[in-house]
C-alpha cells in the first residue's frame, strides 16, 4: 500500500494536480510517525511511510493547509474521512484546494500495548501476515497484530470512506453492530457513587496539557474559551478537581453532535484517560434522544444541537438519565 | 430552635421575557419563594451555556435552575428548544459523571405564572436541601 | 557499600517511612508508574521510569505563593508558605537525578527561589541504576551514566538484593537510620551489573547521538535555520512534552479570585502554549514555529550559554514516548546537525 500511495503522490505532484502531499513521515523508531507535508518526489522517497503505526488523523491540518497556495493531496483513512466531512460542513476547510485519496485501514497498532507486554528496547518491527516480529535490544519477539491493536480500533464503527476523490485499495463497510458503546453502558449501569469514583480516578490524572483539545478535528475555534485569560479559568494549572471536571465536561460538550468518534483524544492523552468515553456518552444520548446520528457521515445533515423538534423530550426526562 | 439550619444556595437563570416577569408576578401577588434563590436575568434561556452552570457550582451554588418560556412561546421563536436539547445532554452527562443531576433543572414558567414560579422554586429548594451541600462540583478554593 | 536483601525490601521501606514520607514509583490504574506515597503493602513498580518526571517534588505543577484578603480599603497579604516536612524519594533514575542539578541552576541561584529551596532541603533522593534501558533512552548523550546515577544514595538492583552507596551526608544519615537491615559488601557485584547494563546501553539505537555542534554560542547559527518550519509544522501546540519533561522550568504566575480573597499561584507554563510569555504589549512569539523553536533552543543553546555548557536536556526519552505527533528533541538535534553539515 505504501508503495502505491507513494507512486500516486509522485504522479499527482508531477502532473501538477497538487503541489503538496499531506501524509506521514517515518521517525527514529518503527512506530514514532509524524504527520508531514511533502513537496517533492525526493522528500517522499526519503521519509513517506504508511503502516500500522500511522495513527494520526490528518484532517485537522487541512484547516491551515487548505488555505495555502495551490492544491494539497491528503491521504485519509476511513475514520479520518468523517472528520473531513465534518470540517467541510462547518466551513473550516476549503474543499477546492484539497485532493483526497482514501486509503484502507484495518485497525492501527498501539505501541503502548507492545510495551505493556514487556517488550522494550524496540529497534525494528516487521509487519506481515497479521503478525509483528518485534526486534529489540533484548531479542526478537513475535506478537499477533490483533493483540497490539489500538483500543479505539477494536470498536471501529466504519471502514468505509465517506468522502474521497480517489480510492486506493478496497472499500470497507460501516459496522452498525460495533461494540463502541459497551463501556458507556457499563458505566451507566453503575451507581452514581461508583461512577463518580471512576471519573475522579481517571480525571485526577489530567495534567492539563490540552493535547486532547489540540488534536481534536472538531476543536477548531480560533481561540478556545480555556485560552481566554478573561474567562477566569486556570487553563494550564492542574489545581482542583473542579477545574478538571469543568475542562473535560466543556470540551466534550462543545464537540457534542460534532464529534465523529475518531478517538484521537484518547490516543494522544499522555495520562491514558479514556476521554472518548465522554464523547461517546454524548453520541449515545443523541442517538437515543433525537434519533441515530453520525457526525461527518453526511456533510449536509443538520447537527443535532443546531436543530430541534417541537416534540423533543424535556431535559432530565426519561428514566434515571 | 435550630439557628444554623442548612439553607442551600440556589442560582436561578430566568428568561427576561417570561420567568423573570413571573418572579415579579409572584412578588406582586405576595407569593413567597425561598430567599436563598438568587435570580440572574438572561435574555433567553438559551443564553445559558453549560459553563455558566458549572461556574455557579464552583462559586458555591448547591443547585442551578434555568427558567424559560414554554416551548413555542420563545420571544426569539426557538431559543428554548435549543436550551432543551443542550440541557438534556448536559444533565445526562452530569449523571454519567456521578454528579447528582437533581441539582440542575429546567422549568418553563410564563410571565403570568407567578404561582408556578413560587411553587417551582420552593420545590427545587427543598430538593436541593435534601441533597445537602454540593460536594461533587465544589471548588475548595472558593470555600470560606 | 551496603547491601539489602530482596526479602528485606518492605521492612526497609517501612523503616524509611517511619522517619519521613517515602515516595516511590507505583503502578497506577492504567499500569503506568507514578510516584506515590509508600504505605504498608504498596509494591514498587518494575517499570523503567515514571510517566511524569520526579521534578514535581521540588517544583510542583501548581503551588500557592500567597493570598490576599480584602476588607474595604485594607489589603492583608498572607504568607502561605509552610516548612516542608522531610521526605525520601526512592527509585529516581539517573536522568531525573541529573535534572535536579539543572533545576538547581535555575532556582538556587540568586535570587533563590525559597519555595523550591525549602523542598530541596527536606528531600533525600535515593536513585536506582537502570537495569533495562529502553530505545528512547539517550542520557549518555549528555554525559549521564545510567549505571551510576547521582543522588544522596545510589542503589543498584542485583539478583538477590540491592547494593546501596551513600554519596552525601544526607545519604549517610539515611543509610545509618536503617543500618540494622544492611550488611557490608564490596563493589564486585555492582561492577558486574554495571558492565552488563553498559553493554546494553551501547546497543541502544540512540547511543551514537552526541551533542557535537550544539550548545554554547550557536544562537546565530541555529536561530534562522530553515529546518524549523518542517520540524514544527505538525506540532499541535499542546503542552505534553513540557509537562512530562524533567528539566522544563518555566512557570506562570496568576491570581485566582476565590470570591473572598485572591490566591496568587504559580503553575508550570509551556512554551508551546499561545499565551506563553504574553505581556501587556502582546506576545513576542506569535507563531507555533517560534514557540517550538524556543523550546529546543532553550535546551540546546540558551541554557548551555548561561550554564557553562550544560545542556537543558537529560535524555530521559519521555517526550519521545509521549508526543502525540512523535516530534521530539532527538529529531530536532539530528535535523539541525544534518542541516549544518549540508550547508
Amino acid at each position: 500500500m505504501q508503495a502505491m500511495m507513494e507512486k500516486r503522490a509522485k504522479e499527482l505532484l508531477a502532473d501538477g494536480t497538487v503541489n503538496r502531499v499531506l501524509g506521514w513521515s517515518a521517525g527514529e523508531f518503527p512506530y514514532d510517525i509524524t504527520p508531514a507535508v511533502f513537496e517533492t518526489a525526493k522528500e517522499l522517497e526519503d521519509a513517506f511511510v504508511y503502516n500500522d503505526f500511522c495513527a494520526a488523523n490528518l484532517s485537522k491540518y487541512l484547516v491551515k493547509e487548505s488555505r495555502k497556495e495551490g492544491k494539497i493531496l491528503v491521504f485519509l483513512k476511513p475514520c479520518d474521512t468523517y472528520s473531513f466531512n465534518q470540517l467541510l460542513a462547518e466551513h473550516r476547510i476549503l474543499r477546492e484546494n484539497i485532493y483526497v485519496i482514501g486509503v484502507p485501514c484495518y485497525g492501527k497498532a498501539d505501541v503502548e500495548k507492545l510495551k505493556a507486554m514487556g517488550i522494550e528496547g524496540i529497534t525494528g518491527i516487521v509487519m506481515q501476515n497479521g503478525t509483528y516480529t518485534v526486534e529489540t535490544v533484548y531479542g526478537d519477539q513475535t506478537v499477533k497484530a490483533a493483540d497490539a491493536m489500538a483500543e479505539r480500533c477494536l470498536s471501529c464503527k466504519s471502514k468505509k470512506h465517506v468522502v474521497y476523490d480517489e480510492l486506493l485499495g478496497d472499500e470497507g463497510e460501516v459496522d452498525a453492530d460495533c461494540n463502541r458503546f459497551d463501556m458507556v453502558e457499563k458505566l451507566e449501569a453503575m451507581t452514581p457513587d461508583e461512577r463518580f469514583a471512576f471519573w475522579r480516578g481517571e480525571l485526577s490524572r489530567c495534567i492539563r496539557c490540552n493535547a486532547c483539545r489540540n488534536v481534536c478535528p472538531a476543536c477548531t475555534c480560533e481561540q478556545c474559551v480555556f485560552d481566554n485569560p478573561n474567562s477566569g479559568v486556570s487553563q494550564k494549572a492542574a489545581v482542583t478537581s473542579f477545574e478538571e471536571n469543568l475542562f473535560h465536561i466543556i470540551r466534550a460538550f462543545h464537540v457534542a453532535g460534532r464529534c465523529t468518534d475518531c478517538g484521537e483524544c484518547s490516543r494522544v492523552c499522555p495520562q491514558h484517560i479514556p476521554l472518548h468515553l465522554l464523547n461517546r456518552k454524548f453520541i449515545k444520548d443523541i442517538n437515543e434522544f433525537y434519533g441515530d446520528y453520525q457526525a461527518g457521515a453526511d456533510p449536509e445533515a443538520k447537527p443535532p444541537l443546531g436543530t430541534y423538534d417541537k416534540a423533543d423530550r424535556e431535559a432530565g426526562e426519561g428514566g434515571r438519565h | 430552635m435550630q439557628v444554623n439550619e442548612y439553607k442551600p444556595k440556589i442560582v436561578a437563570f430566568c428568561c427576561n421575557w417570561c420567568s423573570y416577569a413571573g418572579a415579579d408576578g409572584a412578588g406582586s401577588a405576595r407569593l413567597a419563594y425561598p430567599a436563598e434563590v438568587k435570580i440572574i436575568r438572561v435574555p433567553c434561556s438559551c443564553r445559558v451555556n453549560p459553563m455558566f452552570i458549572l461556574r455557579a457550582f464552583q462559586r458555591g451554588a448547591d443547585g442551578v435552575i434555568i427558567a424559560g418560556c414554554h416551548p413555542g412561546d420563545c420571544h426569539y421563536t426557538s431559543g428554548n428548544y435549543f436550551t432543551r436539547r443542550r440541557m438534556a445532554l448536559l444533565f445526562s452527562m452530569l449523571d454519567y459523571l456521578g454528579i447528582e443531576r437533581e441539582r440542575t433543572r429546567v422549568e418553563w414558567i410564563s410571565a403570568a405564572e407567578g404561582a408556578k414560579f413560587s411553587k417551582t422554586m420552593s420545590e427545587f429548594a427543598a430538593t436541593v436541601a435534601s441533597l445537602g451541600e454540593n460536594k461533587r462540583l465544589e471548588d475548595l478554593r472558593c470555600k470560606q | 557499600m551496603k547491601k539489602l536483601q530482596k526479602t528485606q525490601l518492605q521492612p526497609f521501606f517501612a523503616a524509611l517511612a517511619a522517619n519521613a514520607s517515602l515516595y516511590l514509583p507505583v503502578d497506577n490504574e492504567v499500569g503506568k508508574a507514578e510516584f506515590k506515597k509508600w504505605q504498608d503493602g504498596v509494591q514498587m513498580s518494575t517499570a523503567l521510569n515514571t510517566l511524569r518526571s520526579a521534578k514535581d517534588f521540588f517544583f510542583p505543577q501548581t503551588e500557592n505563593l500567597m493570598e490576599f484578603k480584602m476588607e474595604g480599603k485594607r489589603i492583608d497579604v498572607i504568607d502561605t508558605r509552610e516548612e516542608c516536612e522531610d521526605f525520601v524519594l526512592f527509585g529516581v533514575r539517573a536522568c531525573d537525578a541529573a535534572s535536579f542539578a539543572i533545576l538547581d541552576r535555575v532556582y538556587l541561584v540568586d535570587p533563590v527561589d525559597t519555595y523550591y529551596k525549602n523542598r530541596r532541603e527536606h528531600g533525600t533522593v535515593v536513585t536506582l541504576a537502570c537495569g533495562r534501558p529502553a530505545e528512547t533512552c539517550f542520557c549518555g548523550t549528555f554525559g549521564i551514566d545510567a549505571t551510576d546515577p547521582a543522588g544522596d544514595v545510589t542503589a543498584w538492583e542485583l539478583a538477590d538484593g540491592y547494593a546501596l552507596r551513600a554519596n552525601t551526608e544526607k545519604g549517610e544519615a539515611l543509610l545509618a537510620s536503617v543500618a540494622a537491615l544492611l550488611t557490608d559488601t564490596d563493589t564486585a557485584e555492582v561492577e558486574a551489573e554495571q558492565a552488563r547494563v553498559r553493554a546494553i546501553l551501547a546497543r541502544l539505537p540512540l547511543s551514537g547521538l552526541t551533542t557535537e555542534g550544539l550548545g554554547e554560542g550557536m544562537t546565530k547559527e541555529f536561530f534562522a535555520r530553515p529546518e524549523w518550519a518542517a520540524l514544527s509544522e505538525a506540532c499541535l501546540g499542546c503542552g505534553t512534552c513540557t509537562f512530562v519533561c524533567p528539566t522544563c522550568q518555566c512557570y506562570d504566575i496568576r491570581d485566582f479570585d476565590t470570591g473572598h480573597g485572591i490566591q496568587r499561584f504559580r503553575c508550570w507554563d509551556s512554551c508551546m502554549y499561545s499565551d506563553f510569555t504574553k505581556m501587556a504589549h502582546g506576545n513576542p512569539r506569535t507563531s507555533q514555529l517560534e514557540r517550538f523553536r524556543q523550546r529546543f533552543m532553550h535546551k540546546l543553546v540558551y541554557f548551555p550559554d548561561n550554564n557553562d555548557g550544560i545542556f537543558g536536556c537529560v535524555g530521559c526519552g519521555r517526550c519521545l514516548a509521549r508526543c502525540p505527533i512523535s516530534m521530539n528533541i532527538v529529531k530536532v538535534m539530528k535535523a539541525l546537525k544534518k542541516g549544518g553539515a549540508e550547508q
